[in-house]
């Protein structure tokens, strides 16, 4: 349906291919989340990778820092209609965590959890081979609380509701389970290529 | 699509949706724009008509200087014009009358209007349990929805309705001239007079910050507190 009068703002050329449907762009970094920001102490931060219950690895804020980094540039969507081009983010892979927990990933479907009580289902898929990490700093500066620090899941080819902030687990499930969002109308999958915002989309 | 101003920089937007249409207060929904060439452009608006209400839905657009969206429904959009809406979204920021109370609602500028569907909501049901919003501003003019408001609290049951405005006097007891803060958020509790059951907190992400830092601070449970941030 055409909307009488309305001619809208092109994203500019340079950003051609990069903005996906439906999305607009911004330089700002806006925050969306559920509740108050946790405030998460660092002497009693913790990381646990598990199983269904059982826990494989856990790690403490200085041992998890001392795990290999890597440095990820992308772009970002979020489900509310903004993406942000260019965000540089870095800390340690969902490779790497499997690698220093000495397994293969044990199934095809995670949640990730975090410390406000939400959590998020990611394909195991979509997080391995570089393509997920546990992100510690944002823009070369540790990542601010109230965009999901001390760490938060970071990935970035998928709406940025599975980026789980505040992350303190990873969980991986024999089925896809919905996770916070996804129990209350949001996609399953988010892929912003295919406009994936809700429940049937 | 009717068209009604609410404040110098608010208009609301009467929205008949084509087909059954069923929400619940605090939803949103997405407008979706397209243009001649299929160029389309999306975002979200609260609804502030009560779930009960039947007929148009009511979305309320503050026009921002640097929007692409808002600039076209103040400037361009007009009574009759038809509007690709899809919703309802939104199932954590919701509450109904069965969800019970005491209810602590707290609004910045636009971010009453999830808000004013809960407190449209609360008075068409007749609801018994405590609400208190207080609602931020630059000044009693820009408060959308002040006389509304302001009547609403003297029903009965209605809820205490209190102002803080930032660039403006305070000419009622109980309003302040100031921002919101951590102080007054212990204050809200306070005249609230029992702990709340939900808290319902919407505004820019600064507004959001403060308000639920102050009320953590004060002791509300951050499971209560359901927050919705807009802006960037």
């Amino acid at each position: 349906m055409i909307t009488r009068g309305f001619k809208g703002r092109r994203p500019p050329p340079e950003t051609s291919g990069r903005i996906p449907p439906g999305q607009s762009l911004t330089t700002d970094f806006p925050v969306l989340s559920a509740g108050p920001t946790p405030r998460v102490d660092l002497a009693s931060w913790s990381f646990t990778l598990k199983v269904g219950p059982k826990r494989l690895a856990s790690w403490n804020w200085d041992e998890f820092n001392a795990l290999p980094q890597v440095e990820v540039h992308a772009d970002i969507h979020c489900v509310t209609k903004w993406s942000k081009l260019d965000t540089t983010w870095r800390g340690v892979s969902i490779d790497e965590l499997l690698s220093a927990a000495g397994v293969a990933a044990p199934t095809r479907f995670l949640l990730a959890h975090s410390y406000d009580g939400y959590s998020t289902n990611v394909p195991t898929e979509d997080v391995v081979g570089g393509k997920g990490i546990i992100a510690l700093t944002y823009g070369g500066e540790p990542l601010a609380p109230e965009h999901g620090g001390p760490a938060r899941l970071l990935v970035p080819h998928l709406y940025f509701w599975k980026s789980a902030k505040w992350v303190n687990a990873l969980q991986f499930t024999e089925r896809d389970e919905a996770g916070f969002w996804e129990l209350r109308g949001y996609h399953m999958y988010g892929d912003p290529w295919r406009e994936q915002r809700y429940t049937g989309d | 699509m009717a068209i009604e101003p609410r404040t110098v920089r608010v208009k609301s937007y009467f929205v008949e949706p084509t087909q059954p249409f069923s929400f619940r207060a605090g939803q949103h929904v997405d407008v979706r724009l397209t243009a001649p060439d299929g160029y389309q452009a999306e975002r979200s608006y609260s609804i502030a008509s009560a779930p009960e209400a039947g007929g148009p839905l009511e979305l309320v657009i503050e026009v921002l200087d640097d929007g692409e969206v808002s600039p076209y429904f103040h400037e361009t959009a007009e009574a009759g014009d038809e509007i690709e809406i899809r919703g309802p979204i939104g199932g954590h920021f919701v509450w109904s009358v069965g969800d019970g109370g005491p209810l602590l609602l707290v609004g910045g500028g636009s971010g009453i209007v999830p808000l004013m569907s809960m407190l449209r909501h609360r008075a068409a049901r007749a609801a018994e349990s405590r609400a208190l919003l207080l609602v931020a501003a630059r000044s009693a003019d820009q408060v959308i929805f002040r006389e509304e408001l302001l009547a609403l609290e003297q029903a009965p049951n209605g809820p205490i309705v209190v102002l803080a405005l930032s660039r403006d006097r305070a000419d009622r007891a109980g309003d302040y001239a100031r921002r919101v803060d951590r102080e007054m958020m212990t204050e809200l509790l306070e005249r609230l007079g029992e702990p709340p059951r939900y808290v319902f907190v919407c505004g820019s992400n600064p507004f959001v910050e403060t308000a639920t830092q102050g009320l953590t601070d004060a002791g509300v449970a951050a499971s209560v507190v359901r927050t919705e941030r807009y802006g960037g």
